[in-house]
């Protein structure tokens, strides 16, 4: 069935969206265990993490460090005494048959990142790996299932949002936001492929005009932007065919599968688990003291949205150019260090930061590369004065960021300063001798023809010429 | 010259090693023999080689985890399990100059008040082997009461060591909760859980106690007692007050109530004042526990699924049928029972009728407790309503059998330091006195029983 323009538009879209983090800290969230990056299966386990008999759970400073970091970067209200909770629930992942997690009393609640309220923010464990031997790649039906408890008890902070965004564009640069916050902070790899960022999306739609909400499904597990993106807009349309055919949205947990758009059901509300949630008697409350605040609070770096406020405002940067500065830190340091007083415009600059340096670092760190600030606030000067072509300058750039060096230097050695008027003189007569046909129009008035002559010139300079000067010179031979 | 341990008390021994009298290697022999010949099933493992030490062997219950040795918390579901790790209490032990002597049999889990919930066969108590030693931690009771162990630990959730304690005429000692780690004792409730020793005296009992606690970074909620504990020494009770509360209590045997009354009969001739006390709540105590500590076993018993250690049973290779069959198989009765009650309280929709209800009611109780020890120094109760009964006669009755811990849940749930000490006979068989204090005055309550100990003068030797 078709939807027409009618129908689309008579649906509004509620969207919240649930986070989970991999906290880099040190230890895992419960026990002295190194935190895995890809070792050997169950090499990164204890008594502890492995749900030993008798062994009990001691909360990790850091991660709580971390969180209230987060929480502070949200604006959130920190609980003076927030509690772990039981989560029950019987699987090979869990090796203790229930995940440590908080409930009703979150760490953090009401904040706000962007436009979007923040509902809670709040600590728990991660649990371990299951690998599925056998076709299905699924624990039903597998020949065989094997535990890799490396990653359980890694530490998370779960952020919820309130159902804040209207469509699936928003929801993904809000993602993207919040990627970009967090890896300034420094508290998590948040790298979607990894899983070390794990983003749901609880969808549901209503009539535009209703203030009640629809009834949600939700999204698990989408591991870029794009598919969060997709498999928001998919569940959208889901959701409107549904109702169109008069049917109801049911409740329900769901799968996007990004290959082939699919969605498929993961849990029906009928199997939702009951989790028997009860306070976790093996640990005392997280009671923040002003010192652990304020040591959270001075070590949060200022974050991607204040730093786009800040260059758009003190730099006279474009909002969009100001923005993928400060989205990637690394960038955005590196442009910040460029620059100088005397360094020429701040906006020619970031221009070749974000167009020509990115376009050859892809997503290093441009501060790994040969490439110093100095040198390339001096390349980008040369090409804001005019003192060599923007392809000359892209040149020297290549060489700069592999093997590093002083860009006069290399304008010199490769000999791509600009042409001056001596030089030039000879060329430009020789290019007016080589195309009568074009002096023939030029002096017929069609000024469009010089474009031809200028043309030669380039070639015959390899773009050492300044495009302005060549026309003027053209001109004054022409007498026109 | 080594007959003579069996006679000495374990500071008595630890006097003779340490004034080379004896060494610990044959004091360690002489206990190892003896609980190698133990006939009355308290053990479920001794250890084959002999470290010596300066202090006597100590019996350890099942639930301790020991680096190496089987620790099963009496159930069939660990069994042939050996721990990767040890308790932080038994390595203080260890590291104090006892070690450990065995592995001592236990109701699975620690649940129960008979030792016949053990997935590896009762207990009988040394006073007369038809009856049980109590429970759950019966082999270790027995052990000392029966002489093949020098001193023992157990672990107290809702009267775990005091009962047994009692009902095999020994000391008992519940430390507070927070005074002892909790690292390593395999879990039941982790709320009440709380290890202790169990001893031939008082003295052995606060001997044993400055070894074992201590605040462990391995376990959050232990704090360990503020300053040191003392010996204690004290033979009068001059100016102190104690508050009696149960002896009119239904269902109280009458003849533990008249020991227990001709016990607080000699706190008056020792100089303390006798009154009795309120505990409004405490009546409710049992009705709480049996919701707070099957809901937190419930979770803690989780982990049994045969995916990483201890038993699996293998059925169609299914995943469910793995978790049912295994839990069907390795579980006992009385903990199946408990699992499912826990699980219950704790579904959606009854949570707040039975969990919440619950966790008011103890709060009730701590309040109680404050109440009374605005009033009183110490609470004194009969440890358990009845002297040490037939094996098999409350097997069919979980209800009488829970009834056993009346006197002792309520302190637990306010998790407060409490003691049994042996009363005197009633029909032949001893009689537990419990004595119990504000949080963290075990020095105080040891100091009293102390003095209330020499004065009864009890002789802990059973008939056989």
């Amino acid at each position: 069935m078709t939807i027409t323009e009618a129908e689309t538009r008579a649906y509004e879209p509620v969207i919240g969206i649930e986070i989970h983090v991999q906290l880099k800290t040190r230890t895992k969230m419960f026990c002295a265990c190194a935190l895995s990056f890809g070792e050997a299966p169950n090499t990164r386990t204890c008594p502890v993490c492995l749900g030993h008999p008798g062994t009990l759970p001691v909360t990790n400073a850091e991660a709580v460090h971390f969180a209230l970091m987060i929480a502070l970067a949200f604006d959130c209200e920190i609980a003076p005494r927030s509690i772990f909770h039981r989560k029950n629930y019987f699987y090979p992942d869990l090796p203790k048959g229930y995940q440590i997690s908080q409930y009703d009393i979150p760490l953090a609640t009401a904040g706000r990142l962007g436009d979007v309220r923040i509902h809670r923010v709040h600590l728990e464990e991660d649990a371990a790996k299951l690998v599925h031997a056998g076709a299905s790649g699924r624990i039903h039906g597998a020949e065989s299932s094997v535990v890799d408890f490396n990653r359980g008890g890694t530490p998370l902070v779960e952020i919820v949002t309130e159902p804040d965004l209207r469509n699936a564009a928003d929801a993904a640069e809000f993602g993207r936001l919040l990627q970009a916050t967090l890896r300034r902070m420094g508290v998590s790899d948040v790298n979607m492929e990894e899983g070390s960022l794990r983003m749901d999306a609880n969808v549901s739609i209503r009539p535009v005009g209703e203030t009640t909400f629809g009834t949600k499904t939700e999204l698990k597990n989408m591991n870029s932007f794009r598919f969060l993106e997709r498999g928001i807009d998919a569940e959208i349309e889901r959701q409107k065919r549904t109702l169109a055919d008069g049917g109801e949205v049911e409740q329900s947990t769901l799968h996007f599968d990004p290959s082939s758009g699919a969605i498929t059901t993961l849990r029906s509300k009928e199997e939702a688990h009951d989790y028997r949630y009860f306070p976790e008697p093996d640990l005392v409350p997280i009671a923040p003291t002003e010192e652990m605040l304020d040591r959270a609070r001075e070590a949060l770096p200022e974050l991607p949205a204040a730093r786009a406020e800040r260059l758009e405002r003190d730099l006279d940067l474009p909002a969009d150019t100001a923005k993928l500065l400060a989205f990637r830190a690394d960038v955005g340091d590196f442009y910040e260090s460029a620059l100088s007083p005397d360094g020429g415009s701040p906006r020619n600059l970031a221009n070749w930061t974000i167009n020509e340096l990115t376009a050859r670092i892809g997503d290093a760190d441009p501060a790994t590369t040969k490439l110093e600030p100095k040198a390339f606030a001096r390349l980008v000067t040369m090409v804001g004065e005019k003192q060599i072509s923007a392809a000359a300058g892209r040149e020297i750039l290549d060489v700069l960021v592999s093997e590093g060096g002083d860009p006069a230097a290399l304008v010199e050695e490769k000999g791509l300063g600009r042409a001056g008027e001596d030089e030039l003189a000879a060329i430009v007569d020789r290019a007016l001798a080589d195309n009568p046909d074009a002096v023939e129009k030029i002096r017929a008035g069609k000024g469009q023809a010089v474009g031809a002559i200028v043309g030669a010139v380039m070639r015959d300079t390899k773009g050492r010429a300044d495009g302005g000067q060549v026309q003027r010179m053209i001109s004054e031979r022409l007498g026109r | 010259m080594t007959e003579d341990l069996l006679r000495l008390s374990a500071a008595a021994q630890a006097q003779r090693i340490d004034a080379g009298a004896v060494s610990g290697e044959e004091v360690f022999e002489f206990w190892r023999e003896r609980a190698a010949e133990d006939g009355l099933g308290a053990y479920l493992w001794v250890a084959d080689d002999n470290p010596g030490g300066s202090l006597p062997p100590v019996a350890v219950k099942d639930l301790f985890c020991v680096e190496g040795v089987p620790s099963s918390a009496g159930s069939r579901i660990l069994e042939g399990y050996r721990p990767p790790y040890t308790a932080t209490s038994v390595r203080n032990l260890i590291q104090g100059g006892a070690h450990v002597l065995g592995k001592t049999n236990q109701d699975e889990f620690a649940m129960g008040s008979s030792n016949e919930n053990s997935g590896y066969g009762p207990v009988e108590n040394p006073w007369d082997r038809a009856l049980v030693p109590g429970g759950s931690s019966g082999g270790s009771a027995a052990a000392v009461a029966g002489g093949s162990a020098p001193w023992a630990i157990g672990t107290d959730t809702g009267g775990s060591i005091r009962q047994p304690a009692a009902l095999c005429g020994i000391v008992g000692l519940k430390p507070t909760y927070g005074a002892v780690s909790r690292y390593g004792m395999i879990a039941f409730a982790s709320s009440l859980d709380q290890c202790g020793p169990l001893t031939r005296d008082v003295t052995d009992a606060a001997l044993m106690l400055r070894l074992l606690e201590g605040r462990d970074p391995c376990d959050s909620t232990c704090v360990g007692i503020e300053g040191d504990i003392a010996l204690p020494s004290a033979e009068r009770l001059d100016g102190l007050r104690f508050g009696v509360w149960g002896l009119d209590e239904e269902g109280l045997d009458a003849g533990v109530a008249d020991t227990c009354r001709a016990a607080i009969a000699r706190i008056e001739e020792l100089g303390g004042g006798v009154q009795d006390v309120e505990l409004p709540n405490a009546g409710h105590g049992l009705s709480a526990y049996y919701v707070i500590a099957p809901a937190e076993a419930s979770a803690n018993l989780a982990r049994y699924d045969g995916v990483r250690y201890g038993l699996r049973s293998t059925d169609n290779g299914d995943l469910t049928s793995l978790y049912e069959q295994t839990r069907h198989d390795g579980f006992g009765d009385e903990v199946k029972r408990r699992i499912m009650i826990g699980t219950y309280a704790l579904s959606s929709g009854y949570y707040d009728a039975y969990y919440g209800k619950a966790q008011k009611v103890r709060t009730r109780i701590v309040e109680d407790f404050r109440a009374a020890f605005e009033q009183v120094d110490f609470v004194v109760t009969p440890t358990s309503p009845t002297v040490a009964f037939k094996l098999g006669e409350r097997t069919a009755d979980p209800l009488a059998m829970y009834l056993s811990d009346y006197f002792t849940v309520p302190m637990s749930l306010a998790g407060i330091p409490a003691i049994s000490i042996p009363a005197g006979l009633s029909e032949g068989l001893p009689v537990g006195l419990q004595i119990a204090g504000p949080a963290f005055s075990e020095a105080k309550v040891l100091d009293a029983a102390h003095a209330l100990e020499r004065a009864i003068g009890f002789e802990g030797v059973p008939r056989t």
